[in-house]
């Protein structure tokens, strides 16, 4: 088997995972007792209104062709009305889903480029107060809710020292910049508008932080047990009896390798992250997916919650996808593998 | 080799005590949650204000800050912040018994047909435990406890949903390896049944992996299950559970911070306990999860 084929046939299986979520959804949606056309319409609504909007919903048809009719709207994009909002839950999403996404971006980002070198620190000054203080501060990670973080954070940053805003995207008076993406960091970076982007970036620092904490402990607890696990391999010592500085074995032939697990799990961190911003957007009033969801959810608002959760699952499996293709590229024995299945 | 055996056994225990000792972090975890549990299972007694742990009013000492007789301060109604967080460990600890004790049974089961018989049990029942584990986590139990009314049976219900599947993994890929272990095969040429081999035989090898990693999602079910409750989709008012207080507390921030504060300090104080408990288990049983 090809590389290119391997990663086809992991493309296919996440369209089977979509499949069956939607298909999941579907049937969850469908037992539950009540006729959905009534719920939409309320409790006013004239027998023949739900008789029309039954047939307009093709309530009355088998359910493998409301499947099919439910499966046809998703690939379009469209998820139908939503009964909270009263309008198209695909607008809805288009709105919400990219503020939620930049927050995930950056706390994503801060996982890379904060656990993996803590992990790096840890593993390097090994059985120290560094190793020590690293093992703490991911305990603390890995243990404590990003809600819980999110309100502690607040608390010391926000109010007891008032360094950092305490809500929002932005300051007030600051003039939001034309939505073009709806990400602020594009919009205002674009648009000619570094100073709102600044404004932005302080807002963003706390609940930033407080979601990405989970997923930086466990860059670091990853990182440093494969690094010490790659340590004690023959290559190693063999690079050092080269004579090659330690600095340069643990970065360049230590590194690479120690990465691989760290990335796959990490992946899965991130795509978590969507997750978790629930949690983090309503402690800071994060204008983005979360109080959308809990609301529709609160609200019965079938099509909505079916938006929010298909949303989150294509998330999930693109991000999977790329964790595989990086993982490729990481680890030569899974490209060489699937050539050597192939001879 | 069970009966003759009672006192290397004993020795055995006392060998598997020792190394787990020897690590501070197991023993604090350890200690933690016993505590916990001594603390839940006697909350009617030792808390302060018992009465406060469910619908209670008392305005006249409503809002107080952490202080004597209150330790922890009062909520807006006025009921005692530290008799509630220990009621709300009730919560998180039934919460985490009753999924896993629906999650595991089922995964457990599943992996062990799954490892055993190859051909097409194997094959369907991992491809579904994959489609389960490429479902993102909360996702699934946003979409059940969407449908259902949010409460602490649906939170549980949606929690188990999502659950089982570690457990078929984990179980599978021990039964892949333990299948061609000389004891089994030994079982089968004796004719055995299979159920006989796989409840006897393999399981006995599994159950090490399997408490461990119990241990250690006692502690996420728990984190997961106050996430739930945080977001209004668990325990409901006026039950006291630890996500709920600390979402009440949210909303009149940072003058009343005490409100939140402790109840999140008790999330971390029984994940945590967890945490250490498993990763001492772990390295005493020498199992990778």
């Amino acid at each position: 088997m090809r590389y290119s084929t391997y990663l086809l046939q992991r493309m296919l299986l996440s369209v089977v995972v979509l499949l069956g979520l939607s298909a999941l959804i579907f049937l969850i949606a469908r037992v539950i007792p009540g006729d959905p056309a009534r719920i939409a319409l309320g409790p006013l609504a004239s027998r023949t209104q739900i008789a029309s909007l039954r047939t307009a919903m093709h309530l009355d048809e088998p359910l493998y062709r409301q499947y099919a009719y439910y499966l046809g709207g998703l690939l379009n994009g469209d998820f139908g009305e939503s009964l909270y909002t009263r309008r198209p839950a695909s607008a809805d999403l288009r709105e919400l889903f990219p503020s939620t996404l930049e927050l995930v971006v950056y706390a994503g980002l801060l996982m890379v480029v904060v656990g993996i070198p803590l992990g790096i620190l840890a593993a390097s000054y090994r059985d120290t107060w560094v190793d020590t203080t690293v093992r703490l501060i991911s305990l603390g990670g890995v243990v404590t809710p990003a809600f819980v973080w999110a309100i502690v954070l607040m608390l010391i940053f926000a109010y007891a020292l008032g360094v950092l805003p305490v809500a929002g995207r932005l300051s007030p008076g600051v003039v939001p910049p034309p939505v073009v993406t709806g990400m602020i960091t594009i919009d205002a970076l674009w648009g000619g508008a570094p100073s709102t982007y600044f404004d932005f970036l302080r807002h963003l620092i706390l609940p930033a932080v407080s979601l990405s904490l989970a997923g930086v402990a466990q860059a670091a607890r990853l990182t440093r047990a494969s690094m010490v696990d790659i340590a004690g391999r023959p290559f190693i010592e063999a690079a050092r009896a080269f004579g090659i500085s330690e600095a340069r074995i643990a970065l360049k032939y230590m590194l690479k390798p120690s990465l691989i697990p760290t990335v796959t799990i990490l992946g899965l961190d991130f795509a978590a992250l969507l997750g978790n911003a629930f949690l983090v957007e309503s402690v800071f009033n994060w204008p983005g997916m979360a109080r959308y969801g809990v609301e529709v959810i609160l609200h019965k608002d079938l099509n909505a919650i079916v938006a929010v959760v298909m949303v989150m699952g294509l998330f999930f499996v693109v991000i999977n996808f790329l964790i595989d293709i990086l993982v490729g590229y990481l680890d030569p024995r899974i490209r060489l593998r699937q050539m050597e299945d192939a001879a | 080799m069970s009966t003759a055996v009672a006192a290397p056994a004993a020795d055995q225990l006392r060998r598997t005590w020792y190394a787990f000792s020897r690590n501070t972090g197991s023993v604090v975890g350890l200690a933690v949650v016993v505590i916990v549990v001594l603390a839940t299972a006697l909350a009617p007694w030792i808390t302060p204000f018992p009465r406060h742990a469910r619908a209670f009013t008392d305005f006249e000492h409503a809002s107080l800050a952490p202080a004597r007789p209150h330790l922890f301060g009062t909520d807006t109604i006025g009921r005692d912040i530290l008799t509630r967080v220990v009621f709300g460990f009730r919560f998180s600890l039934l919460l985490g018994v009753v999924v896993l004790s629906a999650a595991v049974p089922t995964g457990v089961m599943l992996g062990l047909v799954a490892g055993y018989y190859r051909g097409w049990p194997e094959t369907v029942i991992m491809r579904v435990t994959d489609i389960f584990l490429s479902i993102p986590p909360l996702a699934l139990a946003l979409a059940i406890l969407a449908v259902l009314e949010p409460n602490l049976q649906n939170a549980m219900l949606a929690v188990s949903v999502m659950w089982w599947p570690w457990y078929t993994r984990l179980v599978y890929g021990l039964v892949s390896s333990l299948r061609n272990e000389a004891y089994v095969q030994a079982a089968q040429i004796v004719g055995a049944s299979p159920v006989h081999i796989l409840l006897r035989e393999i399981l006995p090898n599994c159950l090490p992996a399997v408490l461990t990693k119990m241990t250690l999602d006692m502690a996420f079910v728990i984190l997961i299950g106050s996430s739930l409750s945080f977001l209004g989709l668990g325990v409901q008012p006026p039950d006291p559970d630890l996500g709920t207080m600390v979402a009440d507390g949210a909303k009149y921030m940072p003058d009343l911070w005490w409100i939140s504060v402790f109840p999140g300090l008790g999330i971390l104080v029984i994940v945590l306990g967890f945490n250490l408990l498993g990763d001492g288990l772990r390295d005493v049983f020498g199992v990778e999860v």
